[in-house]
């Protein structure tokens, strides 16, 4: 069990690791727990596992470096591979990929650090400011909390958003604010391949406090599965997540984030996570319970998808 | 030949595996969340104090915590006050004691609060579970959900969660370097009134506050006392570090001015001895105290006997003071080492506050910083500091940071701020990019009040950003 490490979402990972430590050991496993360090080969190496549960968030964990290391070591683990938590970690390089295939995303512009700094590019701004119109989202590159995501609702916002955003990657991105409900669908790879879980809404409680922050906050937000949506919503959403998944090459299980905008009834696909939270109150649980799959077999099924991708037999 | 009688094979387990306990799913929560007080809404989590457990990390310089140097604390006196106990006091030390405490630690506080001026009867206080159950304490005989609290604008963090919790409406009244502003606070109670709604009482730590480490000036001091008489509201005067004194003479307290009519006095052995001990008290007036105490009796019946016992052997084998002396030296040294290396390593546009005491330095950078965010980043660097946010309780101090230098060592603390302010001035030349301003300077807006102070650095306090303005009217 690969949990906790450094990154931001270090206090996520860590509930996330609990929890499917349990259900583990409740299906038979013996479970050790590497709290993800500079010694993470060592200990690797000296627990020789038959797998790695990778119940990491956020950067290390999430972005393929992990994931690097036990191809390296030659130990099967959960989740995607390599490749597609590069491109799932990274929403500009997701971003593009779902331009390509005609995939809907909200418009988007992204720099890079030495953009700004060497090539003038905060000359573009007042472009960028026309063609996506206030507010603007700006947002770093990588991270799947609310952290550094900002809404700018001037141009006077820009700068110091772009500071923030710039705290957590070298790498930022300018979108489009899409105004609607905030929709995920999470999938689960079935016996038949990939299979989306009914979707969950994230609706704000209190509708006079509601701020763009305020979806972060535990109790400050209400989740309802499945989502109460117009005829044939709930599968165009399910559809277009099926469709980023395959594309972007996810494996396991994995969630993706929509916006249904209330001015169009257009579905906008925001991102992907390549290990969603596990937590309680997590939102993959959620939509597995909906769909009648209980916690264990949830996390029993994560775990030979990871051995039938390394070729060998579950060792139940 | 061993015989193996377990009859299991060497894979199996000796023992049963341990059964967690069953997972809780989605329905379990929305069940719970049924159940949980309203109050409990107020008591939120957030991104940013799960960002703060990754300061605990052992590579990561933390200026955030307030934590005091234990490790100067001798460990021969530690064991000597162990052993007397066990030779002496033994059955006493592990028994239940009175809610209002033991007689021979009230001694030992009484002792503590005459060495900063203060005469004190044994029956006018409580020992509490640190200073924080106090300030809890207090809140709970004195706050109807919706009732008005007066605190400083930026407040002691930690003060927030206990008056969240009673459901509170915190008015936060602006501090410059000479303590809370105490005519802003009257225009506030003056407004109060008009709206029919009297503060129950005010919060304040006076001496090198904390988070901004200013005090309190003598003049502000009695016009809060005058000002508490005349409208007849309660004052919580929190005085966790006045003893913790690098410079200038001991101010005198609100307590001492004011006779204990209107002020509750709180201490703590926290700063002077160990926060480890959990062991502070409130001094307050008779029908207050009463009051205080059967919340006491609620919450934990009395405050461990084993750590009053420790304190009144410690008081009886030492004199107290050498203790708090060396700390005060180390201190000393800690907070001009942070000073110097501010200085030295933060850009033209941040301002900090320079205390005369206390654990806490209150930096502020220009408003374009969000300091939340750049805690993320400083992180990276692995060094932490506490973003400003959670000392207001209305979305200011975004681009504020408080930094403690009592919990690291010189050199780490010249490092520490070495590493932020580079960061800093990574995001001062990366807007003045943006902006296509060579250097982001400081608006007039932002320059300090001239009118305030009398000569003192009067403290940059944060203001609220105008697209939050918008959003919020």
């Amino acid at each position: 069990m690969l949990k906790g490490g450094s990154s931001l979402e270090r206090q996520v990972s860590l509930k996330s690791g609990a929890r499917v430590e349990e259900a583990l050991e409740r299906l038979g496993h013996e479970v050790v727990s590497i709290d993800v360090g500079p010694d993470l080969i060592e200990r690797l190496r000296s627990a020789a596992p038959d797998a790695a549960y990778v119940a990491l968030h956020g950067r290390d964990g999430e972005d393929g470096t992990v994931q690097e290391l036990l191809e390296i070591l030659g130990i099967p683990y959960t989740g995607s591979a390599v490749l597609a938590c590069i491109r799932s970690m990274d929403k500009v390089l997701t971003k593009h990929l779902l331009h390509s295939e005609g995939i809907p995303t909200p418009e988007f512009f992204a720099f890079n650090e030495t953009a700004f700094k060497r090539l003038g590019a905060a000359e573009t701004l007042p472009a960028i400011e026309e063609r996506l119109e206030f507010p603007i989202v700006v947002k770093p590159a990588s991270g799947g909390s609310a952290l550094g995501i900002k809404f700018a609702r001037i141009a006077g916002d820009v700068p110091g958003s772009l500071v923030s955003a710039f705290s957590y990657d070298s790498k930022v991105l300018l979108e489009r604010h899409v105004e609607g409900r905030d929709l995920a669908v999470s999938i689960v790879e079935g016996d038949d391949g990939p299979q989306a879980l009914p979707v969950v809404e994230a609706v704000p409680r209190d509708e006079d406090f509601y701020d763009f922050e305020a979806r972060y906050e535990i109790g400050r937000t209400e989740f309802v599965c499945p989502a109460q949506l117009p005829e044939g919503v709930t599968e165009r959403a399910q559809e277009l997540a099926l469709a980023v998944y395959r594309l972007l090459g996810l494996y396991g299980f994995a969630r993706v984030d929509l916006m249904l905008e209330n001015a169009t009834s257009e579905l906008f696909v925001l991102e992907a996570n390549a290990i969603p939270g596990l937590t309680p109150t997590s939102l993959l649980p959620q939509a597995a319970e909906a769909a009648g799959i209980e916690f264990d077999q949830l996390v029993g099924r994560i775990l030979e998808l990871a051995f039938a991708r390394a070729g060998g037999a579950a060792a139940v | 030949m061993t015989v193996d009688d377990s009859g299991r094979g060497p894979s199996e387990p000796a023992e049963p595996r341990r059964v967690g306990r069953s997972p809780s799913t989605a329905r379990d929560i929305e069940r719970y969340a049924g159940l949980f007080a309203s109050r409990t809404r107020g008591m939120k989590s957030s991104a940013m104090r799960d960002m703060m457990a990754i300061t605990a990390r052992p590579e990561v310089i933390s200026l955030a915590g307030g934590l005091p140097d234990t490790r100067s604390f001798p460990p021969d006196t530690f064991a000597a006050v162990a052993n007397k106990i066990a030779a002496e006091s033994c059955a006493k030390a592990l028994q239940y004691g009175p809610t209002e405490g033991l007689p021979e630690t009230i001694d030992c506080i009484a002792e503590v609060m005459a060495a900063e001026g203060m005469r004190v009867d044994a029956d006018d206080m409580i020992v509490t579970t640190g200073g924080q159950q106090a300030i809890d304490l207090v809140t709970r005989a004195l706050i109807d959900p919706g009732d008005v609290i007066i605190a400083e604008a930026p407040t002691y963090p930690g003060a927030v969660p206990s008056f969240t919790s009673y459901q509170a409406d915190v008015v936060q009244i602006d501090v410059d370097s000479d303590g809370m502003r105490i005519d802003l606070m009257e225009e506030a109670l003056d407004r109060l009134e008009r709206e029919g709604r009297r503060p129950k009482f005010i919060y304040t730590v006076p001496s090198f506050q904390n988070p901004a480490g200013v005090t309190m000036s003598l003049p502000r001091r009695k016009r809060l006392v005058e000002v508490a008489n005349e409208r007849e509201i309660l004052v919580l005067e929190d005085n966790p570090y006045g003893m913790l004194r690098y410079e200038g003479e001991p101010q005198t307290t609100l307590r001492s001015l004011d006779g204990g009519v209107f002020v509750m006095y709180l201490g703590t052995f926290s700063k002077i001895l160990s926060p480890g001990i959990r062991l502070g008290w409130i001094v307050a007036p008779g029908p207050v105290l009463e009051k205080l105490n059967l919340g006491k009796q609620a919450a934990d019946l009395c405050t461990s006997t084993l750590s009053q016992v420790m304190v009144s052997s410690y008081f009886d084998q030492v004199r107290w003071q050498d203790y708090v002396e060396s700390l005060t030296e180390i201190y000393r040294g800690r907070r001009d080492t942070m000073l110097d290396a501010l200085e030295r390593h933060f850009p033209a546009q941040a301002e900090w506050t320079r205390p005369g005491g206390g654990l806490f330095i209150w930096a502020t950078l220009p408003d374009f910083i969000d300091t939340t965010d750049l805690l993320a980043r400083a992180l990276q660097a692995n060094v932490a500091f506490v973003p400003g946010e959670g000392a207001y309780m209305d979305g200011r101090g975004r681009n504020s940071m408080r930094l403690n230098f009592s919990g690291v060592d010189e050199d780490e603390i010249r490092e520490g701020v070495r590493r932020i302010g580079k960061i800093v001035q990574e995001q001062v030349d990366l807007y003045g990019t943006l902006t296509g301003e060579q250097q982001a300077a400081v608006g007039p807006e932002n320059q300090p009040d001239p009118g305030e102070g009398e000569g003192g650095r009067v403290v940059q306090m944060p203001r609220r950003r105008p697209g939050e303005e918008r959003a919020s009217s």
